[in-house]
């Protein structure tokens, strides 16, 4: 049950973008800046890194929206992002997207946990300095997501069959007001 | 010295927010109206505030500095009020609300799982509505971003707090929006 009185048919945070509309602009904005852009980073690569970030701080409607996401992007292979939840490291995945998943992992923990050493093996293995930002910066972004899900106990969906249904509409028209004023994609 | 070349010399967060506008723009959007806009039954010194604890519990040096003083400066207070709270709200000369609310905010700063109905209850009997409720947990969970922002691209800080009491009447006055991403 979530601590304060949203819409009870939105799940995770869509539930809190339609209470407070005047910060879901800029969240929505945020989202789709670092995550529906594709140069260095692939869109897939942005969702890996919110998704594991959301695992890591244990997430479950972030870990999987996001997932499912990147599924979509990664033309289904859903072995690959399972891969990488479990060990991204033992993942079939460039070692430069391993090197800044370390990098997002320590941003979880703390920013003053990433290393001048993790930045040199993100170097090494290609990555620009705008690829290192914006993977910290989304990190970081992903520990604010989940905090505020999780920490106003909002309603994650365990019908599993609803989050492709969600992130097709993400994948299709984007982040932004539609999420959550839009009727709610329904399972067959 | 930061980990990646932000193309200007500016300390803390006004480093990356001018190395990437787009993004330093929105972030800005968020902070005024999660710390800025009068719309809003939180006065500005408490939600400074609770973004100046968060920050100090996630030992963000910049961010803890700048929204202490900002604090400061809305309360009217000393430098040592501030410290204070930071230290051991519990024991704070501050309203039983605004402890609630920290309680909520150290929470936050953990973990998002780590906030209790219990707390959300004794907010609530404080007089917290859910609108209140809301904005603490998203100002706590933001600066769990900023601070992670500051510190994961390693900006550097100015070590002198004087410096960071000097800039909260102008940022008082000014705004976030309109704090310009100039170099």
């Amino acid at each position: 049950m979530p601590y304060i009185d949203v819409d009870k048919n939105l799940p995770g945070i869509r539930a809190l973008l339609a209470f407070s509309p005047e910060t879901a602009a800029p969240i929505g904005a945020l989202a789709e800046l670092l995550l529906r852009r594709s140069d260095s980073l692939s869109m897939a690569d942005r969702e890996l890194i919110g998704m594991y970030v959301s695992y890591l701080n244990d997430c479950f409607y972030c870990n999987h929206s996001h997932g499912e996401i990147a599924i979509c992007y990664l033309n289904g292979n859903r072995e690959l992002v399972d891969a990488v939840r479990k060990d991204y490291r033992q993942a079939p995945i460039t070692e430069k997207l391993k090197s800044l998943l370390q990098i997002a992992a320590k941003v979880q923990q703390g920013g003053r946990s990433v290393l001048p050493r993790d930045i040199e093996q993100a170097k090494e293995q290609g990555a620009s300095d705008h690829d290192i930002h914006d993977t910290v910066l989304i990190a970081a972004t992903f520990c604010m997501m989940n905090r505020y899900v999780d920490g106003l106990a909002t309603i994650a969906p365990q019908d599993m069959s609803s989050y492709p249904l969600r992130a097709k509409q993400i994948v299709e028209k984007g982040y932004g007001n539609h999420i959550f004023l839009q009727p709610q994609p329904q399972p067959l | 010295m930061a980990y990646i070349d932000l193309q200007n010399d500016l300390p803390g967060i006004r480093g990356p927010m001018v190395y990437r506008p787009e993004t330093g723009t929105i972030l800005n959007e968020l902070a005024e109206i999660l710390l800025h806009d009068d719309n809003n039954t939180l006065s500005r010194g408490d939600r400074e505030m609770i973004g100046a604890y968060v920050s100090s519990e996630n030992d963000c040096f910049f961010c803890q500095h700048v929204h202490g003083a900002m604090a400061q400066h809305y309360y009217q207070s000393e430098m040592s009020f501030i410290d204070s709270i930071k230290k051991d709200y519990q024991t704070a000369d501050i309203s039983e609300k605004l402890k609630t609310l920290l309680a909520i905010a150290g929470s936050v700063q953990k973990s998002g799982k780590l906030v209790t109905q219990e707390q959300i209850d004794a907010a609530k009997l404080q007089g917290a509505s859910d609108r209140e409720i809301h904005d603490t947990v998203l100002i706590a969970a933001a600066f769990c971003m900023f601070n992670r922002y500051v510190d994961g691209l390693n900006t550097w800080a100015p070590k002198e707090r004087q410096v960071y009491i000097d800039r909260a009447a102008m940022r008082a006055r000014d705004g976030y929006s309109q704090s310009g991403l100039q170099k």
